[in-house]
């Protein structure tokens, strides 16, 4: 059984149909690439399966567990962390209270402690500004601190909607080596990028989205290889 | 003894400038230094210290803005004036002001979460909207009302007094239409005040510091992180608000048991009012509590200092609002207060080490 699966999922945003019978699954210990242009609909389906909207119609099974129904909230603690598009820092305080927010749904405080260590030791920039202010941060730092965040709920799943958004090639390299480096250490990706030249490159399998519907999906490598997607994505 | 952080000495402050604040009041009170007209208005300006701290807390801490604070005040006067009335000779002072508190307190607590259920699940200004239009509902029927009881119970009518059927030898009105409340006991004093007060501050000081209030505020400053991090949006939304709520309920209380006549007017209770109390939060500094109870006081009291002064009177009152404004929130000034502060504590500290 596929660690998250969802079947036929249809959003609507009002007489928006935005989503048209989706499906996907995310195997444990996978990196999987949902890419797809400008309104694709691919932060819609991150923010259904991570509850922050309702479905219309279609399943969202996680471990084994109907969670369609279930508000974002309530997923946290079940091991299922996302980065939101758009490095949604809390501004106004410091990067330490950040971080320690990831961990709200924790308790043993040794264990966030070590989580904390683990989130520095991959973010070495975040430490050297732990008393920083987030909203004074770099785009760049913003998106990791967003990540670390996200780590710190120590997630079997971590779902990230354009980390690479606005940020230089050098810090998108860094950004994608760290997401490849999370996924080692056994934490499952669930990667929305339009970057898909950078999204197939580290994923093992990719979905493409248009315009509400998956038309395309398979292993990232021969995806890469694919005439349609050379043309269509990756601008060749 | 264990080191204070940065907030905690913080708050302190805020607690010792309202308990310096009452003392300096008493001795002039005693000593027969204070006119009895500044001494008439220490209730008033305590209780509108009370409700900016209660607003502070929606539109500072939690982000929200709130419109009908007012409303909320005369859901807490009402209820608890009621209560006092009718039980005016079957309780002694004490237990009969603490119950009307606990009453006034719980129906504003009660109505705050009632209008909280269907808005708050909401993102947007929808808050500013709901509670304007309650207030001012809140505001229009009460002013509609007739209540009396008899020995046959509650009666209640829209129309006028008459109407109610109130048996002539055992009926007693207690709403009287437009007329309001009269003869609400005058259970509160400065005193009384205060301490409503220093409660309320310490409610909010300590949500603000718990883990509560750190969710509270994640909510404020970045909604759907703080959800993707596992807050329950709603359930803080809801609690931050019903709290505020709750404290405006018990200025409410301070306010009908600090008059004889208890209408349901405009000035007190009307838009105009809950936005006078906006006014104290914005200038005291959002989501600065202390400045909430700083600024409630001096804009208070102010006006009716300046009474004598007619003309210039709102000229004055201007000027002031605008030096307050520049004293918040221009960075020099802040930069200003920071160092003469700290400079202030580090020579306290130092005084008190010897
Ligand atoms: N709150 C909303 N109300 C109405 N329509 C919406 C809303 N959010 C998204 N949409 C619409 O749904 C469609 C999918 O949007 P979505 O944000 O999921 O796209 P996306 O693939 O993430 O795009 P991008 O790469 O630009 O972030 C778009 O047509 C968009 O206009
Ligand atoms: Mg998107």
């Amino acid at each position: 059984m596929a660690l998250l699966e969802v079947k036929d999922l249809n959003v609507h945003y009002g007489m928006i149909h935005a989503l048209k019978d989706v499906s996907f699954h995310v195997e444990k210990g996978e990196i999987v690439a949902l890419i797809g242009a400008n309104g694709a609909g691919k932060t819609t389906t991150l923010h259904t399966v991570t509850g922050l909207i309702e479905a219309s119609a279609g399943s969202i099974i996680y471990k084994d567990q109907d969670v369609t129904k279930l508000p974002g909230h309530k997923l946290v603690p079940l091991g299922m962390a996302h980065v939101p598009e758009g490095r949604r820092v809390f501004a106004d305080m410091t990067v330490l209270q950040n971080l320690k927010l990831g961990a709200y749904t924790r308790k043993n405080k040794a264990e966030i402690e070590e989580s904390l260590e683990n989130v520095y030791k991959r973010f070495p920039r975040l430490k050297e500004r732990k008393n920083q202010v987030a909203g004074t941060l770099s785009g760049g730092e913003q998106q990791m601190l967003a990540m670390g965040r996200a780590l710190m709920s120590k997630p079997e799943i971590i779902l990230m909607d354009e980390p690479s958004m606005g940020l230089s090639p050098i810090l998108v390299n860094e950004i994608f080596d760290i997401i490849k480096e999370v996924n080692k250490s056994g934490t499952t990706v669930l990667l929305v990028e339009q970057n898909a030249r950078k999204a197939l490159s580290i994923a093992d399998r990719a979905y493409v989205l248009e315009t509400g519907r998956v038309v395309l999906d398979g292993d990232a490598k021969e995806l890469m290889n694919n005439e349609q997607i050379r043309k269509a994505y990756l601008g060749e | 003894m264990k080191k204070l952080t940065k907030q905690q000495k913080s708050n302190l402050i805020t607690l010792a400038m309202v308990v310096c604040f009452y003392l300096i009041c008493e001795i002039f009170i005693r000593t027969g230094l204070m006119s009895s007209h500044l001494k008439g208005l220490l209730v008033p300006l305590t209780y509108y210290a009370i409700a900016a701290v209660g607003l502070n807390l929606c539109v500072g801490i939690l982000g929200e803005l709130s419109l009908g604070h007012a409303g909320f005040m005369c859901i807490g006067a009402f209820s608890s004036s009621i209560f006092s009335v009718m039980t005016r000779d079957a309780l002694p002072t004490v237990p009969r002001f603490i119950l009307a508190f606990i009453i006034g307190v719980a129906m504003t607590a009660l109505l705050g979460f009632l209008i909280g259920i269907p808005v708050l699940r909401l993102n947007g200004d929808y808050l500013a909207i709901v509670t304007l239009a309650f207030g001012e509902i809140i505001k229009n029927i009460l002013n509609a009302v007739y209540m009396g009881v008899d020995d046959k119970g509650l009666h209640l009518s829209l129309k006028d007094a008459a109407s109610m059927g109130l048996d002539a030898s055992t009926g007693k009105k207690i709403i009287n239409g437009a007329m309001g409340i009269t003869g609400t006991p005058s259970d509160s004093n400065f005193t009384i005040a205060i301490i409503i007060l220093l409660v309320s501050l310490i409610i909010v000081q300590n949500l603000v510091q718990s883990r509560d209030g750190r969710a509270i505020m994640s909510i404020r400053d970045n909604r759907i992180a703080a959800e993707s991090t596992g807050i329950n949006v709603t359930k803080y939304k809801m609690l931050a608000f019903t709290i505020s709520a709750a404290i405006a309920g018990a200025a409410g209380v301070l306010f009908s048991h600090n008059i004889s006549t208890l209408t349901a007017q405009g000035i007190y209770f009307g838009y105009n009012a809950s936005i006078m109390l906006l006014v104290y939060v914005v200038l005291g500094g959002i989501g600065n509590i202390r400045g909430s109870v700083i600024a409630a006081m001096i804009l208070y009291v102010l006006p009716e200092l300046l009474r004598g002064m007619d003309k210039y009177r709102m000229l004055i009152y201007s000027i002031v609002l605008i030096v307050m404004m520049l004293f918040n929130w221009s960075p020099k000034a802040i930069e200003f207060r920071q160092n003469h502060l700290s400079k202030f504590s580090k020579r306290f500290r130092k005084e008190a080490a010897r």
